[in-house]
């Protein structure tokens, strides 16, 4: 075992005992609502988690796949007659579609090339929904229908939560699966060379595209229920200022750490409402926040504490 | 032909200031390997300070000067309470870090100045010159001779004095430069506060043109960067051709194609350069040690 890692178990069980705690602990709508918001910022961060962790691939545009699951979703009952939930669905097929069609010639680029191949793609799609404004509302945004599952509205923050939450879990199991796989040991080996991996019989090209068509599937799924949760969606969510967010969420918690992208996600949703007491100071803290962080726990937070504890129990 | 003149024109001269950030990306690259996406900060910097010390009575040069000191101070400190102690870090933990201190910088700004847009007056006046049936604003001379002068004296100090030296040598490579006796931790606080004073400079060249307010860094860093990867990082002379290539195609994209996709149309096409050439227009091909 890695220094920093735990057993797969051992993280599904502290993710199950989080989430069950939460709502005996917090239950006002509000903190619920925060809760729910956390799950779905943790269920994109987990995606590029394994994108930038596991296979060592930046992508500043995330929130890019994010805006088409969320307005796939937003679009679909307004322009089609769909069901909220079977557009979510095409949502989250056409981000796979995208990043499998964009994949290839961006994914040949490296460090900040791709970087700023990956930071164009998000503006472009940005730009889209905020410049289409016929068909998405533009600037202002545009609201959703309830969820109607088996005739009855899901609707209420503790339901929400549950949904959110369950599909954190599911989405951690996922994550955690793969990087055991072939595909994990794989994408593990290009990380520290691709020279050496496709020495040794990896198909380097396709399995960087696999993890970035994951990646991309697990934003779009985290959009489209931000949009059916929040039944309102602005042009924000696939904007810079997010996919930075995202990036931040998985770095902070602690790059190729699973556990850490949830840790991130929890405390970059957190702290924004937390801050608010600073009033105008919000900005100025968080941003030395961040940069303490960064500089005091630079392996990110779960696996920087955890590699303490472990130095201390061996000294 | 007075259409593309105007064009022409518009283009240079956001593509200077774009070349401006993107000198600075190049060269705190060059020193430290680091991105600094706080860049865009020290453009808002000069911009602002100018105005607010302008407006309460210093003289426009002398206010100028002022700003141009404080962002390199910020860039200093930005190097030794930021970048020093994450020494080691990665690169996408690098970028986070300058990241946290662009949206520390704005924070701070928009309490000790405010939420407004704020405007300079232009240097030589505001009645427009004639060129080939165009309206060029004098104030746009200013900055495409400023941002010259600036890469003019760059290049000498680079190439002609002993410190310029100590930098390439530093770049080129860390350990041999401190072998032979150089003190690369001033080189690099050097660099940042050079970089930075760069971009205070753009900043108050602009502002007449374009306002400024405690956000505008943001954009201008991420075009900055968009510019600085469009002619291939670790390059000056790339850096300017990728600005004034970026400046130039968002106003022929919005001039000729559509204003609002003038965005969409830069990226698209550094999309494609990238496709095409993966180190961008002027870049070396990388050779990996393996």
């Amino acid at each position: 075992m890695r220094p920093g890692t735990f057993s797969k178990l051992a993280i599904l069980g502290t993710l199950l005992l989080v989430l069950a705690v939460v709502p005996l602990v917090l239950p006002s709508p509000f903190h619920l609502r925060v809760a729910t918001l956390v799950w779905i910022n943790a269920t994109a961060a987990l995606g590029l988690a394994l994108l930038i962790g596991l296979a060592g691939q930046v992508s500043l545009g995330h929130a890019g796949f994010m805006g088409i699951g969320a307005y796939a979703t937003a679009l679909g009952p307004k322009h089609l007659g769909l069901d909220p939930l079977s557009s979510m669905a095409l949502g989250i097929f056409a981000a796979a579609l995208l990043a499998l069609l964009v994949g290839r010639p961006i994914l040949r680029l490296k460090g900040h090339y791709l970087a700023v191949a990956t930071l164009g793609l998000g503006i472009l799609v940005h730009l889209v929904i905020v410049s289409e404004v016929p068909v998405t509302g533009g600037p202002d945004g545009i609201q959703l229908p309830h969820v109607e599952l088996l005739g009855r509205r899901v609707t209420g923050p503790e339901l929400w939560y549950w949904i959110t939450g369950t599909g954190v879990v599911l989405a951690a199991w996922l994550a955690l699966n793969l990087e055991d796989s072939s595909t994990g040991r794989a994408l593990r080996a290009l990380h520290d060379s691709e020279i050496a991996a496709s020495v040794v019989g990896v198909d380097v090209a396709r399995h960087k595209l696999v993890v970035f068509v994951i990646a991309a599937v697990y934003a779009a799924l985290a959009g489209g229920l931000f949009a059916l949760f929040n039944r309102f969606v602005t042009p924000d969510v696939a904007g810079f200022l997010r996919s930075i967010e995202l990036v931040t969420m998985v770095v902070i918690g602690g790059m190729g750490s699973i556990l850490g992208a949830v840790v991130g996600a929890a405390l970059l949703t957190v702290l924004p409402q937390a801050l608010t007491v600073f009033h105008e100071y919000e900005h100025a803290v968080l941003g030395l926040l961040i940069v303490l962080f960064m500089v005091f726990l630079r392996q990110g937070i779960v696996p920087g504490l955890a590699g303490r504890v472990v130095r201390r129990r061996s000294a | 032909m007075a259409e593309f003149v105007q064009l022409l024109f518009a283009g240079l001269t956001t593509g200077a200031v774009y070349a401006l950030v993107a000198l600075g990306f190049t060269l705190i690259f060059q020193a430290s390997e680091v991105v600094n996406f706080a860049q865009g900060e020290f453009v808002m910097l000069g911009g602002m300070v100018t105005v607010f010390a302008y407006n309460a009575g210093v003289p426009l040069p002398l206010a100028a000067l002022l700003a141009v000191v404080v962002a390199a101070a910020t860039g200093t400190l930005l190097h030794s309470l930021a970048i020093a102690p994450a020494k080691g870090a990665t690169v996408v933990t690098l970028i986070i870090v300058t990241i946290g201190a662009s949206i520390l910088i704005r924070g701070l700004a928009q309490i000790i100045f405010d939420k407004q847009f704020h405007a300079l007056p232009a240097f030589s006046g505001d009645e427009p010159l004639r060129v080939f049936g165009a309206a060029i604003l004098p104030q746009s001379l200013w900055v495409l001779g400023g941002s010259g002068t600036i890469v003019l004296g760059l290049w000498l100090f680079m190439e002609r004095t002993l410190l310029g030296k100590a930098v390439r040598a530093t770049a080129a490579n860390r350990l041999a430069a401190e072998l032979v006796g150089i003190d690369t931790r001033l080189v690099l606080t050097l660099a940042f506060a050079v970089s930075a004073a760069i971009g205070a400079v753009g900043g108050i060249l602009v502002t007449p043109i374009t306002l400024t307010s405690y956000a505008v860094g943001t954009l201008l860093a991420l075009k900055g960067f968009a510019a600085a990867m469009l002619g291939g990082i670790g390059n000056p002379v790339g850096a300017v051709v990728g600005g004034l290539v970026l400046g130039l195609l968002e106003a022929f994209a919005a001039g000729w194609i559509s204003s609002t996709y003038k965005d969409g149309v830069a990226f698209l096409v550094i999309l494609l350069v990238l496709f095409a050439l993966p180190q961008g227009l002027l870049g070396r091909a990388a050779v990996g040690r393996v």
